[in-house]
């Protein structure tokens, strides 16, 4: 049995402690919208916080995870801060396929929430981690900026 | 066949209003049933484009659009959304002649229906080769205005007045005196009418929606987790399966031990199949683990012993050989006999991975009397076929619910994931969710050929083509897709571009050499034949500018003076991006420019030698003469988006073969662009009165040779075979 702490609910599963948090998510909690993309950390699309960190559920046995606060996709909208990520997002009509953007928005997101000064250089090491395949990076990028300059963090 | 209709469509609905935000009520079930008309508007477009129907529509289904009582507005989408913004381009194009908001407006998935759905330019069922909006363009602006004429004349019988006195907006017909009446209230009125003879479309003077910027109809889902993928659905009672298929295509199972995967914790069953081995389970984690543990002897069949280099040689081979002609005027033969000068360049491009980052899934649900099959597909008429054929149902007996696809890039044109759905299901009593690993769908993909392309050209004094010979060699797509080449034995996909360059030629001739490597299944991908034909082509008219000593702009336009769109679209790209300015030392730009899909496009790429193979993008520039617009902000997205996924491809990809196995299994091996390197796109959509052209691919299209012609003008070096990184260059 494993103890995950899921948008703010707790939940006891029945799943081996090296199961990646992903599917457990997906599968268990039916939490379906942190995505899998690659399996090994490389593409991003399942990225959740965790603590208000950004990590890679894909590759995260749920057996670590047991004490720490994970949020994913379906939650993050309850902070003002990421209502405002995913309003860019529409504003900028970042998605296209909108398979990796979950990932794309909690990276992002974390990366606003955890820095008080925010530059090209940041927003690129930030989300470094995230691939696109519809290679909607111009956009993403437009909308962390947007953001930035509205919560007084962007670094010209 | 009709109640069967109506119980696809019905399931289609819940999982519409299932996955939907949007609080419809009680009255969207009172609302669907009543046809809007006898013979719908879309009907009667697809009848005049494919003959007589006869009472197929005694059913009363409209094929493409249905107002409700309720006066929301049905749109059945005959293409899929996968990204490139399709149902709100296509719900612009209803609302604008229906009168209609875009927020009355419901999209819903077409099922699979040849009569109905067949997209006159691809010829099938089916959402791929940008013909999207060019084929939707006509039939369902007629759709909308039949509906709206059938709406008013109601209204005006209603009133006891003159269609001609009234007028619809928003939803409503209003009357001469004031009155107004909702779409809703004069839906069971309306569809007591016969089709109009005439339908006048509006002239896009008059448009209030089209060519204006849309917020995408699904975008909202999809920042806040709720947009539903193949891969997130659940049908009660469903299991997880995926599988591993033979590493060499073509290979079967000989045997398989199992024990050590059955003993994973939920696991379910192991199913064999001729070519691989599945298993299903309660969780994707268990299915993987459980692959991974499973003792599986091959037999790897006549392909085991192929490999790139071998591939390769072939090509080479063929290409100097002549072929089945595609293409001649003149008489190239003699032009190069007689030429001052000839050149000659081989040009390679490689086997290619769609890798879209949702990997390839398919919900399956086989039982005796029928099968469901949950998924994205481009192609639901072939879905629906390889389910029949391999359940021994009839193709009704199958229904399609179509999916939102996590990127395609021609990927789900093909169905051998589904086939192996269906192969799965059947040998299960409950339903599946078929979930592909990452390392599953890069090694088994349906990739994009590998190509190469001798052109040969007899030059004049004046350093310009006579013209020239063309040889293509690869394999061909259409014979495997088809099941066989045309009689001209011409695969016309591969020669596109090739056989008519927008260039003037006194003499052209092109060969199509087919070359099958049998190793590796090939698709289209995002491009398709026109990626290879405008690579060719772009690469070779800049080197035969160089050797000129012209100017590549200069020395395209001379030869596109009988094309005043390209030549339009090649001045606008010239201000765009400051072509004539001098670079400093180690900078150089590159050009593409193309007809392609039905629209024109000029791209330039500027950038920085960094040391001795380091690239830097300085600017991407692309100008795009797409005719009319119907949603720009889509227009501009698929532009940058598309330019990007090419540029990733010419930069650093390439699936290689050896012993018969794909070598690339995930995407550190298969990489792509990141934040970082990606160059913004500045997209310059031109003003245009022409006919709506495609813009998926077109910017895909270009990318490659301005990229290697900037790298030409940078670097001095001429790369004629892609990914760049084959011959040393790095992004910086």
């Amino acid at each position: 049995m494993q103890t995950v702490k899921v948008n703010n609910q707790t939940h006891v599963v029945d799943v081996p402690g090296d199961m990646p948090l992903l599917w457990v998510l997906r599968d268990i909690l039916k939490l379906t919208g942190t995505k899998f993309g690659c399996g090994i950390a490389q593409c991003g699309a399942c990225t959740v916080h965790m603590d208000g960190q950004p990590i890679r559920s894909c590759v995260l046995p749920v057996g670590d995870v047991s004490g720490r606060e994970i949020t994913t996709i379906e939650a993050i909208g309850e902070q003002p801060l990421a209502q405002k990520v995913q309003r860019a997002w529409l504003d900028h009509e970042v998605a296209q396929c909108g398979y990796c953007q979950s990932g794309q928005i909690m990276s992002a997101v974390a990366l606003l929430a955890n820095n008080n000064r925010i530059d090209d250089h940041a927003i690129d090491q930030a989300m470094a981690g995230n691939i696109c395949r519809c290679a909607t990076y111009t956009r993403i990028r437009s909308a962390i900026q947007d953001v930035s300059e509205s919560v007084g963090v962007w670094q010209p | 066949m009709s109640d069967n209709h109506l119980t696809q469509e019905s399931a289609s609905r819940r999982q519409f209003l299932k996955g939907s935000t949007a609080a419809m009520g009680g009255l969207m079930v009172g609302a669907w049933l009543p046809p809007f008309a006898p013979k719908s508007a879309a009907a009667a477009a697809v009848a005049t484009q494919k003959g007589a129907l006869g009472d197929r529509f005694a059913e009363g289904f409209g094929a493409f659009v249905r107002v409700g009582h309720d006066g929301r507005v049905a749109v059945i989408s005959p293409k899929i959304e996968m990204g490139q913004g399709i149902h709100t381009g296509i719900a612009m194009m209803v609302a604008e002649e229906l009168e209609v908001g875009l927020d009355q407006i419901d999209l819903q998935e077409a099922p699979p229906d040849a009569d109905l759905y067949t997209d006159t330019l691809l010829q099938f069922q089916a959402t791929g080769g940008s013909t999207s909006t060019r084929y939707t363009w006509e039939p369902l602006r007629r759709a909308g205005a039949t509906a709206r004429m059938l709406l008013v004349e109601a209204a005006a019988s209603v009133w006891k007045v003159e269609a001609g006195q009234c007028q619809a907006r928003d939803g409503q017909v209003l009357g001469p005196d004031g009155q107004a009446l909702g779409y809703g209230k004069l839906v069971d009125l309306a569809a007591t009418y016969p089709l109009p003879e005439t339908v006048e479309l509006k002239q896009p003077e008059a448009f209030r929606l089209i060519g204006t910027p849309a917020q995408r109809l699904d975008t909202p889902a999809k920042v806040n987790g709720e947009a539903k993928f193949t891969i997130d659905l659940d049908v009660p009672g469903m299991l997880i399966t995926s599988a591993r298929a033979c590493p060499v295509y073509g290979g079967t199972v000989r045997q398989v031990s199992d024990r050590a995967a059955r003993a994973i914790p939920g696991v379910k069953d192991v199913v064999v199949l001729e070519n691989a081995v599945a298993v299903t389970a309660t969780n994707t984690w268990a299915c993987f683990e459980a692959l991974k543990a499973l003792d599986i002897e091959w037999d790897y069949g006549a392909n085991r012993e192929l490999n790139s280099a071998r591939v390769g040689e072939k090509l080479h081979e063929a290409s100097r050989r002549d072929g089945v002609v595609a293409a001649e005027n003149g008489n190239i033969d003699q032009s190069l006999d007689t030429a001052a000068t000839q050149f000659e360049a081989v040009y390679e491009q490689p086997f290619l991975s769609h890798s879209p980052l949702e990997p390839m899934t398919c919900v399956a649900h086989v039982q005796a009397d029928g099968c469901d099959l949950w998924v994205g597909t481009q192609v639901p008429g072939l879905a629906q076929q390889t389910a029949a054929s391999i359940t021994g149902l009839s193709p009704e007996q199958i229904r399609i619910h179509n999916q939102w696809i996590g990127g395609a890039f021609g990927r789900r044109l093909d169905f051998d994931f589904i086939t192996q759905a269906v192969q799965i299901a059947s040998k299960v009593d409950y339903p599946v969710k078929l979930t592909w690993s990452r390392e599953e769908d890069m090694t088994h993909d349906m990739y994009r050929p590998r190509y190469v392309d001798r052109m040969t050209a007899a030059i004049g004094d004046d350093g310009y083509p006579a013209g020239w010979r063309h040889r293509i060699a690869g394999g061909s797509i259409i014979a495997r897709y088809l099941g066989g080449l045309p009689d001209n034995g011409v695969d016309f996909d591969a020669v596109e571009i090739a056989v008519d360059p927008v260039y003037h030629l006194d003499d052209l001739k092109v060969h199509y050499i087919r070359e099958e490597p049998e190793v590796v299944p090939i698709s289209w991908w995002r491009g398709v034949g026109v990626l290879r034909g405008i690579y060719a082509v772009e690469c070779f008219i800049d080197e035969l500018a160089h050797n000129a000593g012209i100017d590549p702009l200069t020395y395209r336009k001379t030869l596109l003076q009988h094309r005043p769109r390209v030549v339009a679209a090649l001045e606008r790209l010239a201000e765009q991006s400051n072509w004539g300015d001098p670079l400093p030392e180690g900078r150089g730009r590159g050009l593409a420019v193309g007809e392609v899909f039905g629209s024109v496009v000029a791209t330039v790429v500027e950038l920085s030698a960094v040391g001795d193979k380091g690239i830097r993008i300085d600017r991407l520039v692309t100008v795009v003469d797409c005719g009319l617009v119907t949603n720009p902000t889509s227009v501009k997205a698929q532009m940058e988006g598309g330019t990007l996924f090419g540029l990733s491809a010419a930069l650093f990809n390439e699936i290689e073969i050896e012993q018969g196995q794909v070598q690339q299994e995930n995407f550190h091996e298969y990489r792509q662009l990141r934040m970082g390197e990606a160059p913004s796109v500045e997209v310059d959509v031109m003003p245009s009165a022409e006919a709506p052209g495609g813009v998926g691919e077109a910017g895909t299209a270009l990318i490659g040779p301005a990229l290697v012609n900037a790298v030409h003008a940078a670097f001095g070096d001429r790369v004629r075979q892609l990914p760049l990184t084959r011959s040393g260059y790095y992004i910086v």
